[in-house]
């Protein structure tokens, strides 16, 4: 961040009488935790009122959970050339609401992320806007079209911390291969959209019984496994770091589960959406619950949520997908597909510990410590002393329904719409400064 | 009536019938005709018995009433059509209704104006009805929640086309005098078909058996949960059948390789009199039209007098139509002036 945001992080704070969720320690204790200008200074147990030292503004947070703001690591700003869907200002007040303080964008804007100029630009604007910290994924191939490599290294070194296509399936296996095999020189993580192309040309939804009652072209959900199995060939064959984004269905967790005892390097994470839904989101042709990939079986949300407990699945992103009404109101079919998601990223991700699947600090580690590291993000995802003061202070029992109007993102696009939810983001704190107040 | 003779001839049917389906509704619940999906037997069989009676005026030299006079329908088709534009036309204005025609180009769609903005623009002339046709699935639903008259589906994507279904019913029905109990074949095209589904809502809500036969590429996925039976070969398929329901190869559809070529597809899977031996002797045969000759069905026994009826479901879409049109604008009518 820069000097003239950081010389807004305001004094010394302390919070204290927390529930403080360190994802690196694996600590999930009552304490508190100071900050100093825009660090945190010290956090554990023994901060407590009597041990706070002079002249630090104290803030007694009742039980309230402070932890690590949330990572992230994958979003579309739709800025530059969607700025009629979703801003970079807009989209980190919509962040901010959401406890998110580091967001990994995606390249497929207008122009691509594809070239240096593009890693600048967003940084630039980020500064500027001094709401969550914003870092991209660099396009693999140029303008996303799936035939050349981008100058990786360059976009590494600029500051693109990791590689992607996009929405987009990086089909070629001939690419894939030479882009990890290439990236592994400077540790580069190449993240796939997986989805066989061919098989699900022109689909609207999950196949199955819904899909022909609605006479929607449906895709199978092993399109999604075909590509990730063939994609495992190729992370094998090169040593390269490969992550899978939001996974959807049972067999993929299965197939992913068997390489990672295989010992292959490969990640994964999987967005709300697949956990908490399924495809009868869909009935009666609701488009805000058209997302790519489709909502899945009852079956395979069964089994994400199976492969989220068992650590198979590493993190959690937000898959934030602002579309306009215009592209939402539409026969089912044209629609665009997506759905905003950084204001409900912490409720239903919550949902996973209310429901007695994970617990609490497994579920703040998956959208904290996990999603930072994966992308080498140092100093984010953590309570360490001296690291930013990136913070996230909620209450995860408060109920509330879900109304997209109250949203801060430019688009309203949620399928989660008027869904009763548990869990309330009291404050949010970027290098000390607190951004969002809840009821403020 | 044609029903009350053959009841009068066959009692037990009778008895079957009410047992099975109960009696006509007495009246129509819902604002529009979206679909199949939703109506009870009793609904059915309220527009079915609205609508004999006007395949039985249509057929006397005084067709017209001016049960709907005044009225305006619009149909508003962004797909390209002749028969199914003709016959809900010629249905209001037999009704004494004011029509008006437009015809959308899919292409000029894309330029222009969204769907709901040419539903927002109808609808400040106030309609009594919409009758829409539109190439995709669950787009005249969108369009019925944003105007304020009923709206007709006339055909959405391969979701549903509820008029076909119950013309298709009303002409079964004349001839076997009832709806349940009845083995249906439905062949060919099932993927790209609107028609095969709305008819496999209706004949099973009716209490029919419904057997689908077609190559597997055109069986869409999971269809079996919708309550019929599949088969590819079609001898096996016809075998004891009371009712052959041929569907058009929608080749302008298909992306992709559905079937290898029209001749492979004629030979197995088209409608010839070798393979019509297998039905019962007097089943009957059927197609919604436009027809393919020598594609799903070879002319011998499309233009068979004793077997074929597909001239009759033109007949009896005309009546169907004026049935939904006079229930839908009459329902419309007395919630308006109730509002």
């Amino acid at each position: 961040m820069s000097p003239a945001i950081r010389a807004k992080g305001a004094g010394k704070k302390a919070f204290i009488n927390a529930r403080l969720l360190d994802p690196i320690n694996q600590t999930d204790i009552i304490g508190g935790l100071l900050i100093k200008d825009d660090t945190i200074l010290k956090s554990g147990a023994d901060v407590i009122d009597a041990t706070v030292p002079e002249g630090f503004e104290v803030t007694d947070l009742a039980g309230a959970c402070l932890a690590p703001g949330l990572v992230d690591m994958r979003a579309q700003l739709r800025e530059p050339g969607f700025e009629h869907q979703e801003t970079i200002e807009t989209a980190g007040k919509s962040a901010a609401t959401g406890g998110i303080t580091t967001i990994i964008a995606l390249p497929n804007t207008d122009p691509v992320i594809d070239d240096v100029a593009g890693v600048e630009f967003i940084a630039r604007r980020a500064r500027k806007v001094g709401l969550a910290k914003i870092f991209v994924y660099g396009a693999v191939s140029k303008g996303i079209e799936g035939t050349e490599i981008t100058e990786m290294g360059l976009l590494h070194q600029a500051g693109a911390v990791a590689f992607c296509d996009g929405v987009k399936t990086i089909a070629s296996a001939r690419l894939l291969r030479q882009a990890l095999s290439y990236s592994a020189f400077f540790d580069g993580m190449i993240v796939q959209h997986p989805e066989e192309p061919e098989l699900s040309k022109g689909a609207a939804m999950n196949s199955g019984e819904l899909a022909t009652r609605l006479g929607l072209t449906g895709v199978s959900p092993l399109a999604e496994v075909i590509q990730i199995e063939r994609d495992l060939r190729l992370a094998e064959m090169t040593g390269g770091r490969l992550h899978f984004a939001h996974i959807s269905t049972g067999e993929s967790v299965e197939v992913i589960r068997k390489a990672k005892k295989r010992g292959l390097k490969v990640t994964c994470d999987t967005a709300p959406f697949y956990f908490s839904l399924n495809e009868n989101s869909v009935s009666d042709y609701r488009t805000f619950a058209k997302l790519s990939p489709p909502l899945r079986s009852e079956d395979d949300r069964q089994a994400i949520v199976a492969g989220l407990a068992d650590g198979t699945i590493d993190a959690i992103a937000s898959d934030h997908n602002p579309q306009d009404v215009d592209s939402k109101r539409l026969p089912f079919a044209q629609a665009a597909a997506g759905g905003v998601g950084f204001e409900t990223l912490l409720p239903i991700s919550l949902e996973l510990y209310h429901n007695g699947h994970m617990s609490l600090l497994d579920v703040i580690t998956k959208l904290t410590s996990i999603p930072a590291g994966l992308v080498r993000i140092k100093g984010a995802g953590t309570l360490a002393e001296g690291t930013p003061a990136d913070l996230v202070i909620f209450d995860p029992d408060r109920p509330w329904k879900i109304d997209p109007y109250q949203f801060q993102s430019k688009s309203k696009n949620s399928p989660f719409d008027g869904r009763l939810t548990q869990g309330r983001v009291l404050r949010t704190l970027i290098d000390g400064r607190e951004i969002f107040t809840e009821g403020a | 009536m044609l029903r009350a003779k053959f009841f009068q001839d066959h009692p037990r049917e009778m008895c079957n019938a009410m047992s099975v389906m109960g009696p006509a509704a007495d009246h129509y619940p819902h604002p529009h005709l979206l679909g199949i999906e939703g109506l009870t037997p009793g609904e059915i069989t309220l527009i079915l018995d609205r609508a004999q009676h006007y395949a039985e005026k249509n057929r006397s030299a005084d067709k017209t009433s001016n049960i709907l006079a005044g009225a305006t329908v619009v149909n508003l088709f962004y797909e390209n059509s002749t028969r199914t534009l003709t016959s809900f036309e010629l249905a209001a204005k037999r009704l004494g209704a004011d029509v008006i025609n437009m015809t959308v180009g899919t292409s000029s769609v894309k330029k222009g104006e969204t769907l709901i903005d040419t539903a927002m623009t109808l609808n400040a002339m106030n309609p009594d009805a919409l009758v829409v046709r539109h190439g995709d699935s669950g787009a005249v639903k969108l369009l019925s929640e944003k105007v304020n008259c009923a709206v007709l589906n006339a055909g959405d994507g391969r979701h549903e086309h509820p008029t076909q279904a119950l013309l298709d019913a009303l002409t079964i029905r004349r001839h076997k005098g009832r709806l349940h109990r009845l083995t249906v074949a439905i062949c060919g095209d099932i993927a790209h078909s609107r028609v095969a589904r709305s008819n496999i809502l209706l004949l099973n809500t009716m209490g029919s058996r419904v057997r689908l036969v077609a190559p597997p590429t055109l069986i869409p996925s999971k269809i079996d949960r919708m309550g019929v039976e599949i088969f590819h070969d079609m001898e096996e398929g016809l075998k004891d059948c009371d009712i052959v329901m041929m569907l058009r190869l929608q080749l302008e559809r298909m992306e992709g390789s559905f079937i290898p070529s029209v001749r492979e597809y004629f030979h197995f899977h088209g409608l010839d009199r070798a393979k019509l031996a297998n039905a019962k002797p007097d089943a009957l045969i059927m197609h919604p039209g436009p027809m393919n000759r020598g594609v799903e069905i070879d002319s011998e026994v499309a233009d068979d007098v004793e077997r074929s009826v597909i001239r009759e479901q033109v007949e009896m879409g005309v009546a169907v139509r004026m049935a939904a049109l006079e229930i839908l604008v009459l329902n419309h009518r007395k919630l308006g002036g109730q509002a």
